[in-house]
């Protein structure tokens, strides 16, 4: 038993990383990712979001009519998003201002509402907590990966210290929109590498919580790969 | 400036220099996973643009008739959604009553409008921005517009790009976002176009 509560906690570290093998929450992970810090914060905040509306889903299960599940799901989402906007705007003022607009689209990152649908309403109160944690992390690790890597091209430093100084100058073409793109691109194509394609019958996982699964066409064909 | 030139402005901003996809990273999930075949990318963006006017016609009376007057600005982003997510069924009903033939077209792209994050973001930023009600409406139009251009290019990249020989490791989504990189490199040249221009 004990096992079982440690392998959901860790599932989202890599196994099933929500960002680089189930390939969820492209839009804040591409957006965000241009320094250190400004990952880790927003990987934080979309980690307790994650955790508290997975406990709140998981014990209101039996509450929520399954007909209405979806707003329900987005009502309780929205409220924690809002909770952690005035956290952020309270006292990480510097933060709040560099992530901006993609605070309040917490509310429609798909690791959420995915988590929320396919684990959450199906899962313990403890276990989906487990899984929020973990998925918060995996999501954070991800993020905070991405914008080491495009801020050490990009600007030459990681977490504002700078490294690079005399070395190379910086290519800030990787802290721009397509520097984010490539460098996601290459972290995927990486990952399948390492595990030599065995990631892609997850991504059909993954698109059980994709908004646009079912006019992709793709999640019966192995979800986004192709 | 001239009420014209200013909507221009507005327009060619955020369908250009400021396009959603490739320079806000606002509606990815969409972008890469609807943009295999053209028509369906088609009738997916001419959704967003109609959901994204009617969604800034509904949200921004709200924000400033309601909410901002009552003190109680910090509730935006659980109504803004609700809101969205409620005006889409509206629509989706009355489309189905109404008009069954776009109901056919569009029907299936609708539901999926909801949790697009580059509705609910073109709602907060218009707000954010301080645009008056009808610059919210040409924003929100102008988004929508660049979203549609963001897809009709990229659906045809993507059927140029899928039948070629790359490696084993890049095939699937890593050779899609090298594709969007290089997409999005030629829509930076637009930013400092804009400006010249309007010359601001």
């Amino acid at each position: 038993m004990k096992d079982n509560k440690l392998a959901i906690l860790t599932n989202g570290f890599i196994k099933e990383n929500p960002v680089l093998v189930l390939v969820l929450g492209t839009c804040p992970t591409l957006a965000v990712s241009t320094q250190a810090i400004n990952g880790m914060g927003m990987g934080l905040s979309t980690t307790v979001v994650l955790i508290f509306s997975n406990i709140f889903i998981s014990s209101l299960k039996r509450v929520i009519p399954d007909k209405v599940r979806i707003p329900c799901y987005i009502v309780v989402i929205a409220t924690f998003v809002t909770i952690v906007q005035l956290l952020l705007k309270a006292y990480f003022p510097d933060l709040d201002r560099a992530l901006g607009i993609y605070i309040p689209l917490i509310v429609v990152n798909c690791i959420i509402l995915g988590r929320a649908e396919m684990f959450a309403n199906k899962n313990s109160v403890v276990d989906s907590a487990l899984d929020g944690v973990g998925m918060g992390i995996g999501f954070t690790l991800a993020l905070t990966a991405m914008a080491c890597i495009r801020e050490l091209l990009g600007s030459g430093s990681i977490f504002g210290i700078v490294l690079t100084a005399n070395l190379i100058d910086p290519m800030s073409i990787f802290v721009l929109a397509p520097g984010g793109f490539f460098t996601f691109g290459v972290m995927i194509a990486l990952v399948n590498k390492i595990t030599q394609g065995r990631v892609r019958d997850k991504q059909k996982n993954g698109c059980a919580g994709c908004a646009s699964a079912a006019v992709c066409g793709q999640a019966e064909e192995g979800g986004c790969q192709s | 400036m001239s009420i014209v030139r200013e909507a221009a402005m507005i327009i060619m901003a955020a369908v250009l220099g400021n396009n959603f996809v490739l320079v806000k990273f606002l509606g990815i999930c969409p972008f890469l996973g609807v943009s295999k075949k053209l028509d369906s990318a088609m009738g997916m963006s001419i959704a967003v643009v109609f959901v994204m006017v009617m969604a800034t016609a509904a949200t921004w009376p709200i924000q400033n008739l309601l909410l901002v007057p009552n003190g109680i600005g910090y509730m935006q982003t659980i109504v803004f959604i609700l809101v969205i997510a409620a005006l889409v069924q509206l629509v989706e009903i009355a489309m189905k009553k109404f008009v069954p033939a776009l109901h056919r077209g569009l029907g299936v792209y609708l539901p999926l409008i909801t949790t697009n994050c580059a509705v609910l973001g073109v709602c907060v930023l218009n707000i954010d921005e301080g645009y008056g009600f009808a610059q919210s409406l040409l924003n929100s139009f102008g988004a929508g517009v660049g979203f549609l251009v963001a897809m009709f290019l990229f659906a045809g990249v993507r059927g140029r790009i899928e039948n070629n020989d790359y490696p084993e490791s890049f095939k699937g989504i890593a050779s899609t976002l090298i594709a969007a990189s290089i997409l999005s490199l030629s829509f930076m040249g637009f930013a400092g176009m804009i400006d010249g221009i309007f010359g601001m």
